[in-house]
C-alpha cells in the first residue's frame, strides 16, 4: 500500500512539473508573439503618426498640395511638387549610374574574379554599404561638389550643353552643388546594395545550367547575358528596386549637396531639393502648425512611394527564392 | 564563320573590360572617401577632441559632449531594441514556421529594414516629442531603437534557422520543454550570429543622423539629462560642416573620421565573429 502511495505522489509531482512547463512554454511563446506583433505595430504606428501629423496640411491644401510648386513659409502656402520632382530626378540619375555599374561589379565577382579575390572584394563592397550617409554628405560637399564645379560641369556645359534640346538639361552656371551632384552621390551609395543582391542571385544559378552553356561554346558574356540574367531576372529587378528605395529616401548625403531650392528647373545642374532634404533642412526651423504639417505630409508621400517600391522589391525576391527552392 | 567568332570574342572582351572597369570604379570611391577622411580628419584628432566640449564659433574645443551623447543614446537604443528584436526573431524562426502571421511580420520587417530613417524621426517626433512637449535624448534613443529592431530580427531569425533541427530534437527527447530547448540550446548554438547582428545594428545607428535631427536635436553644452536635448556626433557633424566657420568644419572632419573608424571596426568585428561561427560548423 505504501509503495503505491509513493508512486502516486511521484506521478503528481511529474504531472505538476509537466503542467508548469507547459505554462512556461505558453508564456514564452506568447511573449515572442507579442514582440513579433510589435514589429507590425511599429510600421502601422509610422503610418498613423504621419497621417495624423499631415492632416492640417491635407485639410488646408487638399490635392493641390502635390500639384503646386509654391513654397512660401511667410504666407503659409505650401506645395510639394518641387521636392517630389527632385526626389524622382535624383533617384533616376542614381539608377542610371548604379544599375550598369552594379551589374558590372556582380559580373566581375561571379564570373571573372580569381577565388582568392572574391572575399576581400565582397567585404570592400559591404564596407562601402556600411559608411553612413553623413560621411558621403560631408565628402560630397567638400570634395565632390568642388570637383564637379571646376571640372565636370564646365565640361558638360561646353559640350552637351551646346546641343539642341540637351542644352535645357545642361544649362546654367556650374554651382557644384545641385541635382546632378546629388544624383551621382546617390548612385555611388546604392552601388553596394544592388551589387550584393545581384551577386547573390547570380550565384543561385545552378552550375549545371551555366556549364552547359559554356560547354556549347558560349563566351563568358553570352553566358551572363543569355543564361544567367534571364534566369535571375526577377531577383535582379528586386535588387534594383531595393536600391531605388534607398535612393528615394536617402536624406543626409542629399541634404549636403542639393542646395535646398524649392523650384523645378529644367537644368540638372541647378540646385533643387528632395522630400527628405526639405524635411531635414526645415523641420526644426518650421514655425506654425501648417508649415510643420506640410513637411510631415511630404514625409507621408515619401512613405507611400518607398512602401510601394520596397514591397515590389520584396515580392520579386520572394518569387526568385521560391523558384530557387523548387 | 571566322567573322562571327571574331565578333563574339570582341563583344566578350569589351563586356568583360567594362565589368573590370566597374569593379575598379566601385573600389575607387571607397578608397577616395576613406583617403579624404584620413587626410582631413587626422589633423583634428588630438586630446582636446576627447576632453573638451563643442566650442562656440572661433573658440577652442572638442567633441566630448557629442561623443558622450552618441555613446549614451546608442547604448540605450541597443538595450531597448535588442531584446525586442531577438524575441520577434525567435517567433519567426521557432514558432512561426509556415504561419501566415510570420510571413506578414517578415515582410513588414524587411520593409522597415530599408525604410528611410528620416520617417522614423518624424514618427518619434509625433509620438514622443510632441507628447512630451520638448526634444529629448529619450526620443533620440527610441528613434535609434526603432532602427535596431529590424536588423536584429532579421539576423536572429536567419541564425536560428541555421541551427540544425537534430539539436532541438535531441534536447526535446531528453524531456526539455520548448522554451528550454530554445533558450539553452538554440540560442547557444546561434550566439555568435546573433551577436554579429547586434554589432551590425550598432554600426548602423552610430552614423544615423536623420532620425536624431528632430528628436534628440543637439546641445552646445555638456548634458547628461535624458529628458533634455543631447549633443550627438552625427548632428554636430552636420551642423558644423554646413557652417561657414573654418574651425567648426575642421571639427566636423575629425568627428566624421571618428564615426567612420568606429563603424568600420564594428563591421570587421562582426565579420570576424561570424567567421568564427561558420568554421565551427
Amino acid at each position: 500500500m505504501t509503495e503505491i502511495a509513493l508512486d502516486l505522489s511521484e506521478d503528481v509531482t511529474v504531472l505538476r512539473r509537466a503542467r508548469r512547463q507547459r505554462l512556461q512554454d505558453v508564456a514564452f511563446r506568447t511573449a515572442t508573439l507579442f514582440f513579433a506583433v510589435l514589429v507590425l505595430l511599429i510600421l502601422g504606428g509610422v503610418a498613423v503618426a504621419l497621417i495624423d501629423g499631415a492632416m492640417p496640411a491635407i485639410r488646408a491644401f487638399g490635392v493641390g498640395f502635390v500639384t503646386t510648386e509654391v513654397w512660401n513659409p511667410v504666407t503659409d502656402q505650401f506645395g510639394a511638387l518641387a521636392p517630389i520632382y527632385g526626389t524622382l530626378v535624383t533617384a533616376a540619375i542614381a539608377m542610371l549610374v548604379g544599375i550598369p555599374v552594379s551589374f558590372g561589379i556582380a559580373l566581375f565577382i561571379t564570373e571573372m574574379c580569381p577565388t582568392w579575390l572574391k572575399r576581400p572584394l565582397g567585404i570592400a563592397i559591404e564596407l562601402l554599404a556600411g559608411i553612413p550617409s553623413i560621411i558621403y554628405g560631408i565628402w560630397g560637399l567638400f570634395v565632390f561638389a568642388p570637383f564637379m564645379q571646376s571640372t565636370v560641369q564646365p565640361f558638360l556645359i561646353d559640350t552637351v550643353g551646346q546641343l539642341p534640346v540637351l542644352e535645357n538639361i545642361f544649362m546654367g552656371p556650374p554651382y557644384g552643388i545641385g541635382v546632378l551632384t546629388a544624383g551621382l552621390i546617390l548612385g555611388i551609395m546604392v552601388l553596394p546594395f544592388i551589387t550584393s543582391i545581384t551577386r547573390d542571385v547570380f550565384e543561385t544559378v545552378p552550375p549545371m545550367v551555366r556549364e552547359s552553356a559554356y560547354g556549347l561554346g558560349a563566351t563568358t558574356w553570352e553566358v551572363v547575358w543569355n543564361v544567367v540574367l534571364p534566369y535571375t531576372r526577377t531577383g535582379v529587378v528586386g535588387g534594383v528596386m531595393l536600391g531605388l528605395g534607398r535612393a528615394l529616401g536617402e536624406t543626409m548625403a542629399v541634404t549636403f549637396v542639393i542646395g535646398n531650392a524649392h523650384r523645378i528647373s529644367s537644368s540638372i545642374l541647378a540646385p533643387g531639393t528632395t522630400i527628405s532634404a526639405s524635411i531635414a533642412n526645415e523641420f526644426t526651423e518650421a514655425v506654425g502648425d501648417v508649415y510643420t504639417s506640410a513637411l510631415i505630409a511630404m514625409g507621408l508621400i515619401l512613405f507611400f512611394i518607398t512602401f510601394v517600391v520596397l514591397s515590389a522589391a520584396k515580392f520579386m525576391l520572394i518569387r526568385l527564392q521560391r523558384k530557387a527552392g523548387a | 564563320m571566322n567573322a562571327i567568332y571574331l565578333r563574339r570574342k570582341a563583344v566578350n572582351r569589351v563586356a568583360l573590360s567594362l565589368a573590370l572597369g566597374a569593379a575598379g570604379f566601385g573600389l575607387f570611391w571607397l578608397v577616395a572617401i576613406l583617403w579624404t577622411l584620413l587626410f582631413n580628419g587626422l589633423s583634428s584628432i588630438n586630446l582636446a577632441l576627447f576632453t573638451e566640449n563643442t566650442p562656440p564659433p572661433g573658440g577652442e574645443g572638442g567633441l566630448l559632449n557629442a561623443i558622450f551623447g552618441s555613446v549614451v543614446m546608442t547604448t540605450v537604443a541597443t538595450l531597448v531594441g535588442t531584446p525586442v528584436g531577438i524575441m520577434a526573431g525567435t517567433y519567426l524562426a521557432e514558432f512561426g514556421r509556415g504561419a501566415k502571421l510570420a510571413e506578414v511580420v517578415r515582410f513588414i520587417n524587411d520593409i522597415l529594414l530599408s525604410a528611410p530613417s528620416i520617417m522614423v524621426g518624424l514618427f518619434i517626433y509625433e509620438v514622443v516629442v510632441v507628447r512630451m512637449g520638448h526634444f529629448s535624448a529619450w526620443a533620440g534613443a527610441l528613434a535609434l531603437a526603432v532602427i535596431v529592431i529590424p536588423v536584429v530580427v532579421r539576423t536572429t531569425e536567419d541564425m536560428l534557422k541555421l541551427v540544425p533541427n537534430s539539436l532541438r530534437e535531441a534536447a526535446a527527447a531528453l524531456g526539455a520543454p520548448q522554451w528550454k530547448v530554445i533558450t539553452l540550446v538554440a540560442y547557444r548554438a546561434a550566439r555568435n550570429g546573433i551577436i554579429t547582428g547586434v554589432l551590425l545594428a550598432i554600426a548602423r545607428i552610430s552614423g544615423e543622423t536623420a532620425p536624431l535631427l528632430f528628436t534628440a536635436l543637439n546641445n552646445q553644452f555638456w548634458s547628461a539629462d535624458m529628458n533634455a536635448p543631447m549633443a550627438n556626433l552625427p548632428v554636430v557633424i552636420f551642423q558644423y560642416a554646413m557652417s561657414p566657420y573654418e574651425d567648426w568644419r575642421q571639427l566636423a572632419w575629425g568627428g566624421a573620421l571618428l564615426i567612420t573608424v568606429t563603424i568600420l571596426l564594428l563591421n570587421i568585428g562582426a565579420r570576424v565573429l561570424a567567421g568564427l561561427g561558420t568554421t565551427r560548423k
